[in-house]
C-alpha cells in the first residue's frame, strides 16, 4: 500500500518525486511531505498561530502584549503515521496538542481532518470530530478523576457520545479495552490510587481508545514513568497502532523515545518548526543548527561515545515566547547567526542547495545556512 | 547446586581500593515507619567515593537512592525515616558517631548536596548574592563586602554571564539552568571534599542540561572532589561516572566500573534497564519491557527482591537473598546466576 | 507460595510506589533467547481485595482516629438531647421557684438554680437545642450558598469572578460583632431565624472563597481537560469531575465553621442582639448569671462549660476531617 511506503522508516530513500514545497503557498501543500503518491493526509495542519495575550489592570483589561505560544506550524499527518514533535520546555509543543484535540482554539491557522477545517467548529459538529482525535496525558496521576471507578473513567466517553456504544454494551467494552491495553478486566470496580504509574498510564490510554479514534494525540506518555515502565508502555502504543490502524501525534522531549516509535519528526522552537523530516533524515542528516544541537546534548548510554561525541554546546537559554527574537527565532544561540538571521526569517522548506541532492539530506530546514553534520555516533 | 560451586565466596563489601577512600558508606540501613507499614527504604548499601573519582547511583523511584544521599548529608527526615545501622565513614571518621554539633560542621564546608529543584531550594526573598555570601560570614566569618565579592567571584567560577551586576538579582529572575549554576555555586562555596548530586538535571531541558553536567563534571576534575551522582538516567551516567551502583528496592544490585557495565552487565536487573532504553542511534527494535513493576517497599518479596520481574528466575531466588558476589576487579553483583548473566552479554 | 506477596490496599506511598496490584505490567514481550518463559513467573492473579473509594479510605481513617471518635460521640450526643432534651432532664426548664434563686446543688438538682430559682441543669439541657439549631441551620446555608457562588466564579472566571470576589470583601469588611448589634437590634422575632440569617450573611465569604480556591485547583487537573477533549458540556465537568474533587475543603471549613458560629450566636445572645428570651440559651444564661460571678459562680460555670465542649467537639472534629481528607497525606 502507498501510505505504508510513506510511513515506512526503512525505506532509506524518499521516494523521488518528493515535491520540493514551495514556501510562497501555505495551505496548499504541507512541506516534509515524504512522498508525492502517499494518500490523502488525514490530519493537515497547516500555518497554525496560538497567541496568548498578555494583559494588565483589574477591572478594564488592556492587552500589552502575547505570548506566541504557536506561531506558523504547518505539518501532515498520514494514516497510520506516527509523527513526533520534539523541542524543549517553551517551545509550543503541548499547545500544538491542545488545538488539534480542540482544548484550545487557534488564532489563524486551520487544522483540517479529512479535508474538513475543524478549527472552527464548535458544539455538536466539534463534539462529533472530537470522537476521532483523542489524547493521552503526561501525567498518569492528574489525568485520572480519583473520585471515579476504572470502570466509570473508560465507560465516559461512552456516557458523553451515547451513539458510540449501546448502553447494555458499554460494561463489557470497557472490559474489553482493559484487556487490550494489557490490565485486569476485574479492575472495572477499582480507583485510580490503587494503581501504579504505569497501570494508570494504561487506563489513560485505555479511555483515548474507547471511542475507536483514527488519531491519538500523545502529549509525553512516557515522560512521567519509571525507566523500566516506559519501555512496557511505548510497546503497548506501538501494538495498538498496529491492530487499531491509529495515527499518532507523539509529543516528547526525550529524542531517543522519539527516535524509537515516530517514522516523521519535528523538531520545533519557539513556537515554530526548525526542521521536519522522517527520523532517518533528522537523526542522521539533521541540516539546521538547532536539530543538530539539540541531538548533540542527548546524553547517550553508551561510557564509549564519551571521547569522540561531537557535542555542540549552545550557550545561553531558550529566549522568552512573550519577546521572541526577530527573523530566525534561533539566531540568538547560534554559531552560523549572521545579519541576514535577524532580517528574513527562513521560511521550512528544502534549502536551496539540497535541493538537487537526492537522498536523506533533502528534507525541510528553516535555516538559511543550513548543512549536514552528523552528530549521532554510528548511525 | 552448580551455581554454588562456581560462583566465588562472595564479599561483604567491594574489593578494597589503594588508597582510603573519602567516603565509605557500610552496609546502611534505614527505614521508614508509616501507617501502612514499615519500609526499608535502604536496606544494607555499602558504597564508597575516592576523591577525584565520580560515583553514579542508579535507580528508579523508590529505589532508595535519594535516601541513602540524605543520610549520608544527615538531612533524613526523622520522623518518618530512621537510620536502623551501619557506618558512613567520611575522611576516616563514623559521622554516626559524632556529635550533632560536629556534623553539622562537616555538612556544608566538607559534603555539600545538589538538590533537582533548585527554585525551592533556594530562598526566594533573598538575593542570590545575598544567599551565597550568607555562607561565608556564617561559616567564615567574612565582612558582608568581602561576602560579596566572594559570590561573585562564585557565579563567575559557575559561567552565570555578567556576574557583577546580576549578583543582587532573586531567584526567580534566573532561568532552571542559571538557578541550577547558583545551586552549584553554593555548593562549592566553602570547598567542599565531597559533594551529593541528586538528579541534579533532571527538571532541565538538554541542551541546558548537557551544560550543568559538563560544568559540574569540569569542577569536579579541578577541584578534585568526590561526586556522588545520584540519577534515573543512564545516559547521563555514562557521560560523566567513573563507577556506577544500580541500586534496586533499598539494595545494591550491581556495582561495576563505567564501561565493564555497560559492556557487560552481571546483574538482570541492569541488563533489562541497559535493554528497555530505546537508542537516539538504533531504530527499529523492539524495546525490551521488564515485567511487572517495582515492588512496594512495606512488601518487598523474599528472596531476592528482583526475582518477580526476572527472566532468570529459579527457585532459589525466591527463597534465598542473594549476597552481593564478586565478580571481578571491582565489581559486584547480587545474583545468583551473576555468571549466566555476564556470559549472556552482548 | 513465593508468589509476591500481594500488599494490603497500602495507599499514599509518594510516588511510584503505590498500591501495587501486581497483575498487568507483564506487557510479555519476552525478545531474550535463553530468557525463562514467559509464562514461569509472573505474578499471579489478585485476590479481589475490595474496592476503595477515597471517600471510603478517608472514613477508615476517620474511624481510627481517637479525636473524632470522641468528637463525634460528644456531637451525637448533643444533637441527641437537642431534639429530645426530656431524655435526660425531666424538669420544666421555665419553672421558676424563687425561693430557690441562686442556690448551689442539691440532690436533684445537680447544678444548682438561676436568679430566678429556675433548675441550671434543665436549662443548660434544653439550651442545647438553641445552639445546634443555629450552628446547624447557619452552616449549611453558609455552605450551599458560600460553595454556589465561589464554585460556579472558580469554574467560570472572568468578569463574574471578579465581581463575585468584591462582594465577598465586602461582607468580610463587616465587623462581625458590630454588624450584629445593629442588623438584629431592627429585628423583633424571637425566633432563631434571624440570627441564622445574619451569619449566614457574614459566613458565605469564607466558604466561597474557600470553594473558589479549590474548583480553581481542581479544575486545572488534567482530568478535566480530558473530559473537556471527550466534549464534554459544563454541567458534567463541573458535577462530575469538578466538585466531588473540590468538596473537602468546604467540609473541613464548614465543619470548623459550625463551632465558631456556635460560639457567635452565644456572644450576640450574651450580648442582647442574638437570641431573646423565652428561647432558651446559653448565651442568655450566661448573660444574666455573670452579674453574680462571685456570688453564684454555678450559674454561669454549668452553661459557660456546655458551649464551651460544643465548640470544642465541632472544632475538633473539623480537625480529624481534615487529618482524612488531606490529600498530601495519601
Amino acid at each position: 500500500m502507498a501510505h505504508d511506503d510513506a510511513g515506512a522508516p526503512s525505506s532509506g530513500t524518499p521516494a523521488p518525486g518528493t515535491p520540493a514545497p514551495g514556501a510562497g503557498q501555505p495551505g496548499t501543500s504541507a512541506p516534509g511531505t515524504p512522498a508525492a503518491d502517499s494518500p490523502e493526509p488525514v490530519l493537515e495542519v497547516r500555518d497554525l498561530v496560538k497567541h496568548f495575550p498578555l494583559t494588565r489592570g483589574v477591572l478594564v483589561k488592556k492587552q500589552v502584549g502575547a505570548v506566541q505560544a504557536v506561531d506558523g506550524v504547518s505539518f501532515d499527518l498520514h494514516r497510520g503515521e506516527t509523527l513526533g514533535i520534539v523541542g524543549e520546555s517553551g517551545c509550543g509543543k503541548s499547545t500544538v496538542a491542545k488545538l488539534l484535540v480542540g482544548l484550545e482554539h487557534p488564532t489563524a491557522g486551520q487544522i483540517r481532518y479529512r479535508g474538513e477545517d475543524i478549527s472552527t467548529l464548535s458544539g455538536r459538529a466539534l463534539k462529533a470530530v472530537r470522537r476521532n482525535i483523542q489524547m493521552v496525558f503526561q501525567d498518569p496521576y492528574t489525568s485520572l478523576n480519583p473520585r471515579m471507578t476504572v470502570g466509570d473513567i473508560i465507560g465516559e466517553p461512552y456516557e458523553i457520545h451515547p451513539e458510540a456504544a449501546p448502553k447494555g454494551e458499554r460494561r463489557r467494552r470497557v472490559q474489553e479495552l482493559l484487556e487490550v491495553v494489557g490490565l485486569d478486566p476485574e479492575y472495572v470496580n477499582r480507583y485510580p490510587h490503587q494503581f501504579s504509574g504505569g497501570q494508570r498510564q494504561r487506563i489513560g490510554i485505555a479511555r483515548g481508545l474507547a471511542l475507536r479514534p483514527e488519531i491519538i494525540v500523545a502529549d509525553e506518555p512516557v515522560s512521567a514513568l519509571d525507566v523500566s515502565v516506559q519501555s512496557q508502555v511505548v510497546n503497548l502504543l506501538e501494538r495498538l497502532q498496529d491492530e487499531f490502524g491509529l495515527s499518532y501525534v507523539f509529543i516528547a522531549h526525550d529524542l531517543s523515545v522519539v527516535r524509537h516509535i515516530c517514522d516523521r519528526v519535528a523538531v520545533m522552537y519557539l513556537g515554530r518548526l526548525a526542521e521536519l523530516g522522517t527520523d532517518e533524515q533528522i537523526y542522521e542528516h539533521p541540516t539546521h543548527p538547532y536539530t543538530q544541537a539539540l541531538l548533540s546534548a542527548v546524553p547517550v548510554p553508551d561510557p564509549d561515545a564519551r571521547t569522540h561525541r561531537d557535542r555542540i554546546l549552545l550557550a545561553g537559554d531558550v529566549p522568552s515566547p512573550a519577546n521572541p527574537p526577530s527573523g530566525c527565532r534561533f539566531r540568538t544561540r547560534c554559531w552560523k547567526a549572521q545579519d541576514r538571521c535577524a532580517e528574513i526569517s527562513p521560511p521550512l522548506e528544502v534549502p536551496a542547495e539540497f535541493r538537487r541532492t537526492p537522498g536523506p539530506v533533502r528534507h525541510p530546514s528553516a535555516c538559511h545556512f543550513a548543512e549536514e553534520r552528523t552528530v549521532v555516533p554510528n548511525g | 547446586m552448580t551455581h554454588q560451586e562456581a560462583a566465588p565466596e562472595p564479599t561483604g563489601t567491594a574489593a578494597a581500593v589503594a588508597e582510603p577512600p573519602l567516603l565509605d558508606v557500610r552496609d546502611l540501613r534505614v527505614e521508614f515507619r508509616t501507617r501502612d507499614g514499615v519500609a526499608k527504604a535502604v536496606n544494607g548499601v555499602s558504597y564508597h567515593v575516592a576523591r577525584g573519582q565520580t560515583l553514579a547511583v542508579l535507580g528508579e523511584s523508590g529505589s532508595g537512592k535519594s535516601v541513602t544521599a540524605q543520610a549520608v548529608m544527615g538531612i533524613l527526615d526523622s520522623p518518618p525515616g530512621f537510620l536502623t545501622g551501619g557506618e558512613i565513614v567520611f575522611q576516616g571518621r563514623d559521622l554516626l558517631t559524632l556529635r550533632r554539633e560536629e556534623r553539622r560542621r562537616i555538612r556544608g564546608a566538607k559534603m555539600a548536596m545538589i538538590f533537582q529543584d533548585a527554585l525551592s531550594s533556594l530562598n526566594p526573598v533573598l538575593s542570590v548574592g545575598a544567599q551565597l555570601g550568607e555562607m561565608f560570614q556564617v561559616h567564615e566569618g567574612v565582612s558582608r563586602k568581602e561576602a560579596r565579592a566572594r559570590a561573585v567571584e562564585l557565579m563567575e567560577r559557575v559561567k552565570i554571564p555578567a556576574a557583577r551586576e546580576r549578583v543582587g538579582d532573586y531567584p526567580h529572575q534566573f532561568s532552571g539552568g542559571m538557578r541550577q549554576r547558583i545551586m552549584i555555586a553554593m555548593a562549592l562555596a566553602l570547598g567542599p571534599d565531597l559533594i551529593i548530586a541528586d538528579e541534579p538535571t533532571t527538571a532541565l531541558d538538554v541542551t541546558v542540561q548537557a551544560q550543568v553536567m559538563d560544568l559540574l563534571a569540569e569542577l569536579q576534575r579541578e577541584l578534585t572532589m568526590g561526586l556522588i551522582l545520584i540519577t534515573h538516567d543512564l545516559g547521563v551516567v555514562a557521560d560523566v561516572a567513573d563507577t556506577i551502583a544500580v541500586m534496586y528496592a533499598g539494595r545494591i544490585v550491581e556495582t561495576a566500573p563505567v564501561h565493564q557495565l555497560y559492556k557487560a552487565p552481571a546483574h538482570p536487573y541492569t541488563r533489562g534497564l541497559l535493554d528497555s532504553i530505546p537508542r537516539l542511534d538504533q531504530k527499529g527494535r523492539q524495546l525490551y519491557a521488564i515485567k511487572g513493576m517495582p515492588p512496594n517497599l512495606t512488601a518487598v518479596p523474599p528472596g531476592c527482591p528482583f526475582h518477580p520481574r526476572c527472566p532468570l528466575v529459579r527457585d532459589v531466588c525466591r527463597t534465598d537473598p542473594p549476597p552481593l558476589y564478586e565478580v571481578g576487579p571491582g565489581r559486584t553483583s547480587a545474583c545468583h546466576f551473576w555468571k549466566e548473566t555476564l556470559d549472556g552479554a552482548r | 507460595m513465593p508468589e509476591p506477596s500481594v500488599p494490603k490496599e497500602a495507599i499514599g506511598h509518594g510516588d511510584g510506589g503505590s498500591a501495587a496490584l501486581a497483575l498487568g505490567e507483564a506487557e510479555s514481550l519476552e525478545r531474550r533467547p535463553g530468557a525463562a518463559p514467559p509464562g514461569a513467573g509472573p505474578p499471579g492473579g489478585v485476590p479481589a481485595g475490595k474496592p476503595r473509594s477515597l471517600w471510603s479510605d478517608a472514613w477508615h481513617d476517620l474511624c481510627r482516629n481517637p479525636v473524632f471518635v470522641v468528637s463525634a460521640l460528644v456531637i451525637v450526643f448533643l444533637v441527641i438531647i437537642a431534639i429530645w432534651p426530656q431524655l435526660i432532664a425531666t424538669g420544666n426548664p421555665y419553672r421558676a421557684d424563687l425561693a430557690k434563686a441562686q442556690q448551689g446543688s442539691q440532690p436533684g438538682h445537680p447544678f444548682g438554680f438561676d436568679t430566678q430559682g429556675r433548675d441550671v441543669y434543665t436549662r443548660v439541657v434544653y439550651g442545647a437545642r438553641a445552639s445546634i439549631t443555629v450552628g446547624v441551620c447557619a452552616t449549611t446555608g453558609a455552605a450551599l450558598l458560600g460553595s454556589l457562588l465561589g464554585g460556579l466564579a472558580g469554574f467560570f472566571g472572568g468578569w463574574s469572578d471578579t465581581l463575585l470576589s468584591r462582594i465577598a470583601d465586602i461582607f468580610f469588611g463587616i465587623p462581625v460583632i458590630l454588624g450584629g448589634l445593629v442588623f438584629l437590634s431592627m429585628v423583633a422575632s424571637t425566633t432563631v431565624w434571624p440570627v441564622v440569617g445574619f451569619i449566614v450573611l457574614l459566613g458565605w465569604p469564607q466558604v466561597s472563597r474557600i470553594a473558589r480556591g479549590s474548583v480553581v485547583t481542581a479544575k486545572q487537573n488534567d482530568y478535566v481537560q480530558a473530559a473537556r477533549a471527550l466534549g464534554a458540556g459544563n454541567g458534567r465537568m463541573l458535577l462530575r469531575h469538578i466538585a466531588p474533587n473540590a468538596v473537602a475543603p468546604v467540609i473541613v471549613v464548614a465543619t470548623i465553621a459550625l463551632g465558631t458560629f456556635i460560639a457567635l450566636e452565644a456572644t450576640l445572645s450574651y450580648l442582647g442582639a442574638g437570641l431573646k428570651p423565652p428561647t432558651i440559651s446559653w448565651g442568655i444564661d450566661i448573660s444574666t448569671a455573670s452579674p453574680y460571678i462571685r456570688s453564684a459562680p454555678h450559674m454561669l460555670l454549668w452553661p459557660a462549660g456546655a458551649l464551651s465542649i460544643t465548640v470544642l467537639a465541632f472544632i475538633m472534629l473539623g480537625d480529624a476531617v481534615r487529618d482524612a481528607l488531606d490529600p498530601k497525606l495519601r
